[in-house]
């Protein structure tokens, strides 16, 4: 069980939004020196890194706000010297319905193939959580061992036999029902485990008090449960959410890129590999698809880090 | 219109709540997916209450956990097997018995380098991604602006791994020496003098350009895990080292790393993981062309382009049992430092 032991109680993870612990070290007079010497070279070398880690994407950044003739004619670097040949065209082009260089389509395919693949999951696991958790039945925890253990199944090798059940016994074939349901499959295993874990910690005698009050498993699911799952629906949903907003292959395999169905990363990728040198378009496609997530990712920064180290064997 | 609302698919769900090319339609689409599904759960718990007594409880519990165990048994585990079977039915997956999909891996040259390749990724972005993830953590603990500094090098984590390869091929773009550069690192090989180079078509070169892009990502994983687990430390024994004299490097070596073992060995392992499935990087920088396919590129490549299913599926079944040694490993660490 303790592959995904950091991953299993998400409340025992230090978060980021607790504030380093101060006034740790009592100061000497010498040790204060060495120490800002230390401290000096210690910030050059954060700096550095962080430069490094940055410069890449105020890179592209910068180029998706130039026109197509400066950034194919001169570096991004020298865009700062003239400041008023900034333009939001790309974007304008990028985003414009109906053209045939628009992401909004895919932009939209990708928000309508996201919200059912966050909320599928959430709903059949916390199902199957509480009956693993709370609910004895004969084979149950044969059944768990079972669940958790496909979580370290690649999802590639159900991919195919998938693909064959969706065109020829389902008749989905290219429809968001497929990557609907895909995901939800893929998801379950780490869902179940850690909404699981979550409702273990929970204290029994809430179940047993409410079950002494004549409440059924449905009540006591609804009324005493789900309130009190909010953190971990919310790390994991969250995890899921950026999964599926900036899944490729799964979209790829079962979408193919028609703009009827195919997510933005699809359209980004197979416009790096048909026009590899249109950056006006590459640039602002990527940062379209990126901005969603950097929201989610400034604004939930908590959750998000949870539900990244939760869900970190996925895949 | 009228004629895609009759028409019925082979399954004979009608078209509309199938496909839909308005946006509204796509909406819509949407919501009843949603309304659909939580149908499907109330009529769980609708059943589930009707359910009494002793056998009764026992049969809520079943009910409860159904939806999800027979989605995992028919979406998961039954094509797996499947996988497993096409695997061993020759290239075209529909042949003889037979281990010729997998004597292909190690023999034929251009899928010895796709295993080169893959282990090049597995050894060198953990290691590389974990090392500079934990110097990050290291310098930057109980720095100010410390959340700020965190947030700068987690980024990359949120953001797709195609928008990250369209970022870095563009760092890579290249121009002739004398023209005026556009990619960045071909504008530094300038400054000090050197070529300009092509950094995506010659190999090796170009599966270590891949590789850092990958490690680009997963530094602000491990960065963000060792962190946390370095703030755990209790402060009376890093303070009894200090007290000892112990600073720098050595309060490193003798105290922060046999502290911060157990989560080091998690880092490592979840990012290698992780490596071994990596597709899209390499699907939107090169497409696997001159040299640069890894195990999960080649199965989609080999599944979806190139007709040999069989073989595709012995790939998948491949990086399945690449998978285990290194979660056993993982298990293993893990109980040793409990």
């Amino acid at each position: 069980m303790s592959t995904l032991q950091p991953a299993a109680t998400p409340e025992s993870m230090i978060d980021d939004a607790v504030p380093p612990s101060s006034g740790k070290a009592k100061k000497t007079a010498t040790g204060d020196a060495a120490r800002a010497v230390s401290s000096r070279w210690a910030s050059l070398v954060a700096i550095i890194i962080a430069v490094l880690w940055t410069t890449p994407t105020v890179g592209l950044l910068v180029t998706s706000f130039r026109t197509q003739r400066d950034i194919n004619s001169s570096g991004w670097w020298t865009a700062f010297g003239n400041p008023g040949a900034f333009t939001l065209e790309n974007y304008r082009e990028a985003l414009e319905p109906g053209a045939t260089s628009s992401f909004s389509q895919y932009f939209i395919n990708t928000v309508v193939i996201t919200i059912p693949a966050v909320l599928l999951p959430i709903f059949l696991a916390s199902l199957a959580a509480y009956a693993f958790a709370w609910m004895p039945f004969p084979g149950r925890d044969a059944l768990f061992v079972a669940v958790f253990a496909l979580q370290i199944v690649p999802l590639q090798i159900a991919l195919i036999p998938l693909l064959d059940m969706y065109t020829n016994k389902l008749g989905f074939g290219a429809s968001y029902w497929s990557v609907w349901l895909s995901h939800t499959i893929f998801a379950l295993p780490l869902a179940t485990f850690l909404i699981h874990n979550f409702m273990r910690e929970l204290p029994g005698e809430l179940m047993e008090a409410a079950r002494v009050d004549g409440a059924g498993h449905v009540t006591i699911f609804f009324k005493i449960l789900l309130p009190l799952l909010t953190p971990a629906l919310a790390a994991f949903g969250i995890f899921q959410f950026l999964w599926v907003w900036n899944d490729l292959l799964v979209s790829l395999v079962f979408l193919g890129g028609t703009p009827d169905v195919a997510p933005v990363t699809v359209r980004v990728a197979e416009l790096a590999g048909t026009r590899g040198n249109a950056w006006y378009l590459l640039s602002a496609g990527a940062f379209i698809s990126m901005i969603v997530p950097v929201v989610v990712f400034l604004s939930l920064q908590r959750f998000f880090v949870r539900g990244l180290l939760a869900g970190g064997l996925k895949g | 219109m009228v004629a895609s609302l009759l028409s019925v698919a082979p399954s004979g769900i009608p078209e509309p709540f199938l496909r839909a090319e308005s946006t509204a339609g796509k909406f819509f689409l949407m919501f009843f997916a949603v309304a659909f599904f939580a149908a499907v759960f109330g009529l769980v718990l609708f059943l589930a209450s009707l359910l009494k007594g002793k056998r009764g409880e026992q049969g809520q519990g079943m009910l409860f956990a159904a939806p999800a165990v027979l989605l995992l048994a028919v979406g998961l585990l039954y094509p797996a097997v499947l996988t497993i079977i096409q695997s061993l039915r020759g290239k075209s997956g529909d042949g003889a018995f037979s281990f010729e999909n997998y004597s292909a891996m190690f023999s034929q040259p251009e899928l010895l380098t796709v295993l080169r390749n893959t282990a090049l990724w597995v050894i060198l972005v953990p290691f590389l991604a974990t090392a500079i993830g934990l110097l990050y953590a290291i310098l930057i603990d109980r720095a100010r602006g410390e959340a700020f500094a965190k947030a700068l090098i987690f980024l990359p984590m949120a953001i797709s791994m195609v928008g990250a390869s369209i970022i870095w091929k563009f760092v890579y773009q290249y121009k002739q020496t004398e023209r005026p550069q556009i990619g960045l690192l071909n504008q530094l090989f300038k400054l000090v003098g050197l070529e300009t180079q092509q950094f995506l078509l010659e190999a090796p070169l170009n599966t270590l350009m891949l590789i850092i892009v990958m490690v680009w990502i997963q530094a602000g994983f491990a960065m963000t895990v060792l962190s946390a687990a370095i703030k755990a430390i209790p402060d009376d024994i890093i303070e009894a080292a200090r007290l000892d004299g112990v600073s720098g490097f050595r309060m490193f070596r003798y105290i922060t790393l046999p502290s911060i073992r157990a989560a080091v060995v998690v880092v490592l392992t979840t990012i290698g993981i992780g490596t071994l499935k990596v597709f899209d990087i390499v699907r939107t920088m090169t497409g696997g062309q001159f040299d640069t396919s890894v195990v999960a590129n080649e199965f989609y490549n080999q599944s979806f382009r190139y007709n040999a299913p069989g073989l595709g599926a012995a790939l998948a079944v491949l990086l399945f049992v690449l998978v285990i040694p290194i979660v056993a490993y993982n298990i293993v660490q893990m109980r040793k430092e409990a």
